[in-house]
């Protein structure tokens, strides 16, 4: 893990703390709450950050509500947006309580600009994920519409989650921009980008083609990105399954409440069994809608998996990036190379290689002396620039390696952590499930006893 | 007081019409005295005459009233004395239909008392001993208390035990079918062994039935499983269909065996001993009962006038619960269905977790626990929905097609009472034979009483197997759904250390 340099005025507290959406965790609940301004208890997302001042302080991050606004756009359109209100609290050492400090209004499209900002300064880092765009690997009776109350929640916690992941980073948590997005309203947007963040971004064309061409990868870093790519796969695999897993319990459920009403109207033409299919019944009834929270809570699970397929993009940018960087080095490389060769050639007047210079030197014979040496010159000078480029290349290079490397190697860890918690969530969840079925089943099998 | 004598003494008594039996009458005495021998099996014969018979059934005869009591009521229960009662009698003892129809033979077994089932081993008389001075009411009653007698009959109180089994297949030129094994184990004096086991197919099953509707058509005959599969559809081969059809055909036997009047069915008879039964067949020997011969003889085109209300009542019931069980059966089916879908995409969802286990070091184990599992709860899963299909709809099935086969015999019993009607109206109109009825209309008269005190009694039976049949079936499929709960939640819960297992060392 990235050391901070040695200060002993900062204190980190990184990595031990797990973020929302994960409804084991307590201390995380509160945070979790439609409740707005007083309902937040200690413990969402706990962290320390720094101010210019180096002062320490606990600092609580919620997204607290969701509200729809109206308003123009950059094209002057009316449009329909969701506002997300985010709260800051301080919490003092020593007794505990917490101050709101501040609270603002974003929309997802800040929340983008945010990360992606985060994603072009940060190459090295995997940068946390946002919640979904549009929903995806919906079940039937979800909605994939963007303005359902249902879908605003659940992005309200995932956004909520993002935050909580960006500050809980050693690196990330200490950026200046994330500071202001937490506490500056108006005007962010343009501090943002006169940081020229977006000069710094990579074409994405030489991204792609990175790939292709880069020599002496990494063997590290290209086995990261296969394994990006078959952790996508099989987590999208795995996604829409589950959604048609839960399509189907769905039905299944909701027909054995058929069995209430044709119990019932049973029930009325005889004497001694009545009562007894009649309360069965209820029983049948209960079951058919004890599967709306069932799947509610696992939309959970699902959510929390997804946050993992996002993660596992922001992994294959980094190792995106070291091809990227490699792959310059490569160039620069190569480059140096061939002028070198060049150099050598006007010098000692040899033509290896075939080169224009070469051929006309051939046709119309050789060039003066003097508009040798100019040339020779010009090389030299080109070369000693390219070897000091080179140099710095290499530096960066091995820097950005060992940096990368350390995150992924903090990024795997806590992967293992959230996802062994969202399996053991999971299976709790499917014990409740059962524990209930064999309630209602039980209780109808005493109904029918009485028969 | 009479002592009481030897039994043969009271074998074959006469009694006179309708002769008032109070406390002290011979019948009574012997009763008393049987209920003091526990292994002495009775035949009485008593001539009566076809008003009495058919109240006896009815409960409402003198003979009856004093019977009923000393067997006493069932424990427990609303003493609807005639019917519960007499429900028991019946079945106990109800050899072949009151022949109330041809006065000069009025030959009717009555009283088949089986001293097994009135006295049970618990059972002490008052003063110890004979019971030949406890004759008064006051005995009679304290005798009532001790007896109980259950609904059903359980394995020491019967005679007959009927079973299914061994279903092999058969291969021949012309065709291919499946014959069970057909196991019978009995003391009654009918049966010249006391075991027998022989083979038949569906076929002797439906042979047998048709029989047992011509020849008892004033009772409900039960259903067999349908006869027509949809070749391709199902396979008539596979040991589920087999094993359906199997314990489905054993439920007919059984209560056909249950029943006190079609259990001692000549037909019944030969179908669970003859060697040959297709010889049997081709012999066509009518041996119709004098009640099935009569009620076969009465035609159709008689208009009713009005319905009993408890037979009107009757229809209406079935009606309504043919329609309920009908709805119940669809329901049935779609979850079934239902199930089915959710089962194929488990099937496809536990492999996935597989697939990422292999790309992950720490996460693998936890991830293959969770495949492991939810491919253990779908074979649980694929366990509960073979089940319904096995045992549940086709019970369901079995009572629907029950309750049309009950419907027709009530249709046939409106003709009988529309027949006596339109006969009785005829008469009415002649006036030479006012004064007297003529035999024939009291013929008719017997007939619709007849029928309609079979229809009662079997209604009764009916009713009540029903509700224990029912209550059977309901509490299996609550059973079947909490085995299948319980499958998953064992394995649910066994993961979760696997899984918490790293947590703790880290």
């Amino acid at each position: 893990m990235e050391q901070a340099p040695p200060d002993p005025e900062r204190q980190l507290q990184p990595a031990s703390l797990e973020p929302l959406g994960r409804p084991d965790d307590d201390d995380l609940e509160a945070a979790v709450s439609e409740e707005a301004e007083g309902a937040q208890e200690e413990g969402s997302g706990v962290d320390t950050m720094t101010e210019n001042n180096f002062s320490l302080k606990k600092i609580e991050i919620s997204v607290s509500e969701a509200e729809k606004r109206t308003g123009r756009n950059a094209v002057n359109m009316q449009e329909t947006y969701t506002a997300y209100l985010i709260e800051t609290r301080s919490v003092e050492h020593a007794d505990g309580q917490s101050v709101l400090t501040d609270s603002l209004w974003r929309r997802y499209s800040e929340f983008e600009l945010l990360r992606n900002y985060l994603l072009v300064c940060y190459p090295h880092i995997v940068v946390p994920p946002l919640p979904e765009k549009r929903a995806e690997f919906v079940w039937h009776k979800l909605s994939a519409d963007n303005m359902d109350p249902d879908f605003v929640e659940r992005r309200r916690i995932g956004l909520e989650n993002f935050l909580l992941r960006v500050a809980s980073h050693p690196i990330l948590c200490r950026d200046k921009i994330f500071y202001l997005f937490l506490t500056q309203e108006g005007n962010w947007k343009e501090t943002v980008n006169e940081t020229g963040f977006q000069l710094k971004a990579d074409s994405r064309l030489k991204a792609l083609n990175a790939t292709f061409r880069v020599k002496n990868p990494d063997k590290r870093f290209t086995e990261l990105k296969h394994y990006s790519d078959e952790l996508q796969s099989v987590v999208s695999h795995l996604l829409r399954v589950r959604a048609r897993v839960a399509d189907r319990l769905y039905g299944v459920y909701k027909v054995h409440g058929n069995y209430g009403r044709v119990f019932s109207e049973w029930s009325a033409i005889e004497k001694e069994m009545g009562d007894g299919l009649q309360s069965a019944g209820h029983h049948m009834d209960v079951y058919a809608s004890s599967i709306d929270d069932i799947l509610e809570d696992e939309e959970h699970y699902a959510d929390q998996l997804k946050e993992y397929l996002f993660y596992a993009e922001a992994l294959r940018a980094v190792c995106r990036k070291h091809e990227l960087m490699q792959y310059d080095l490569e160039t620069a490389a190569q480059d140096l190379a061939s002028k070198k060769q060049q150099c050598e050639e006007l010098a000692t007047g040899t033509v290896r290689t075939f080169s224009l210079k070469g051929m006309t030197t051939k046709l119309f014979g050789q060039e003066a002396p003097e508009q040798r040496e100019a040339r020779i010159k010009v090389l030299e000078e080109q070369i000693s620039e390219g070897e000091q480029q080179l140099k710095s290349k290499n530096t960066e290079g091995r820097e950005f390696v060992k940096n990368a490397w350390a995150d992924i190697e903090r990024f795997k860890e806590q992967k293992n952590r959230d996802l062994k918690e969202a399996l053991i969530s999971y299976a709790v969840m499917q014990i409740s499930m059962c524990r209930k079925g064999i309630q209602v089943w039980t209780n109808a099998k005493e109904c029918f006893s009485k028969m | 007081m009479k002592e009481c004598g030897s039994l043969s003494d009271f074998c074959d008594t006469s009694l006179e019409d309708d002769a008032v039996v109070g406390p002290d009458s011979p019948l009574q005495h012997l009763l008393l005295c049987c209920a003091g021998r526990p292994d002495t099996a009775l035949h009485l014969s008593i001539e009566m005459g076809p008003r009495a018979a058919a109240g006896l059934l009815c409960g409402s005869c003198v003979l009856s009233s004093f019977v009923l009591p000393l067997v006493g009521s069932t424990q427990g229960k609303e003493d609807e004395r005639g019917h519960r009662v007499l429900g028991f009698l019946v079945r106990e003892t109800w050899v072949g239909s009151p022949r109330c129809l041809d006065s000069r033979k009025p030959q009717l077994l009555l009283a088949y008392i089986l001293y097994r089932d009135m006295v049970r081993s618990d059972l002490i008389l008052p003063n110890g001993g004979t019971p030949a001075g406890t004759s008064s009411p006051a005995s009679s009653s304290s005798l009532l208390n001790r007896l109980q007698l259950d609904d059903d009959i359980d394995g020491e109180t019967r005679d007959l035990f009927v079973t299914v089994d061994d279903p092999k297949k058969h291969v021949c030129t012309m065709e291919t079918y499946i014959t069970y094994r057909i196991t019978t184990k009995s003391t009654r004096a009918e049966f010249d062994l006391p075991e027998y086991s022989v083979r038949r197919r569906y076929q002797d099953f439906d042979w047998l039935r048709s029989k047992l509707e011509e020849s008892q058509p004033t009772h409900l005959i039960p259903p067999l499983p349908e006869k027509f599969v949809v070749k391709g559809v199902v396979d008539r081969f596979s040991e589920e269909f087999v094993e359906t059809r199997r314990k489905a055909l054993d439920k007919f036997l059984k209560r056909i065996t249950d029943h006190p009047v079609l259990s001692f069915n000549e037909h019944f008879n030969v179908f669970l001993t003859a060697k040959d039964l297709n010889a049997y067949r081709k012999q066509g020997i009518a041996l119709l009962t004098r009640v099935g011969e009569s009620v076969k003889h009465v035609t159709g085109g008689y208009k009713l006038r009005s319905r009993p209300l408890e037979f009107a009542a009757i229809g209406e019931y079935l009606d309504t619960f043919a329609l309920k069980l009908g709805t119940i059966d669809r329901i049935a089916q779609r979850i079934i269905k239902e199930e089915i879908e959710y089962l194929v995409e488990l099937r496809e969802y536990g492999p996935v977790y597989s697939t990422w286990s292999a790309l992950e070091g720490e996460l693998a184990e936890p991830l293959e626990g969770v495949s492991a599992c939810i491919g253990n709860c779908s074979t649980a899963l694929e366990e509960l929905t073979d089940d319904m299909t096995e045992d549940f709809l086709p019970v369901l099935r079995e009572y629907i097609l029950y309750s049309d086969s009950m419907k027709s015999v009530l249709k046939k019993r409106d003709q009988v009472q529309a027949e006596y009607e339109a006969k009785l109206e005829a008469v009415a109109l002649r006036k030479e034979d006012r004064p007297k009825v003529p035999a024939e209309v009291e013929k008719c008269q017997d007939r619709v009483e007849c029928f309609n005190a079979d229809l009662k009694a079997d209604m009764e039976r009916w009713q009540n197997n029903k509700r224990q049949d029912f209550r059977q079936l309901l509490m299996g499929l609550a059973d079947k759904n909490i085995q299948y709960y319980e499958k998953c939640l064992m394995a649910w819960e066994s993961i979760i250390p696997l899984l918490q297992e790293k947590q703790e060392g880290k």
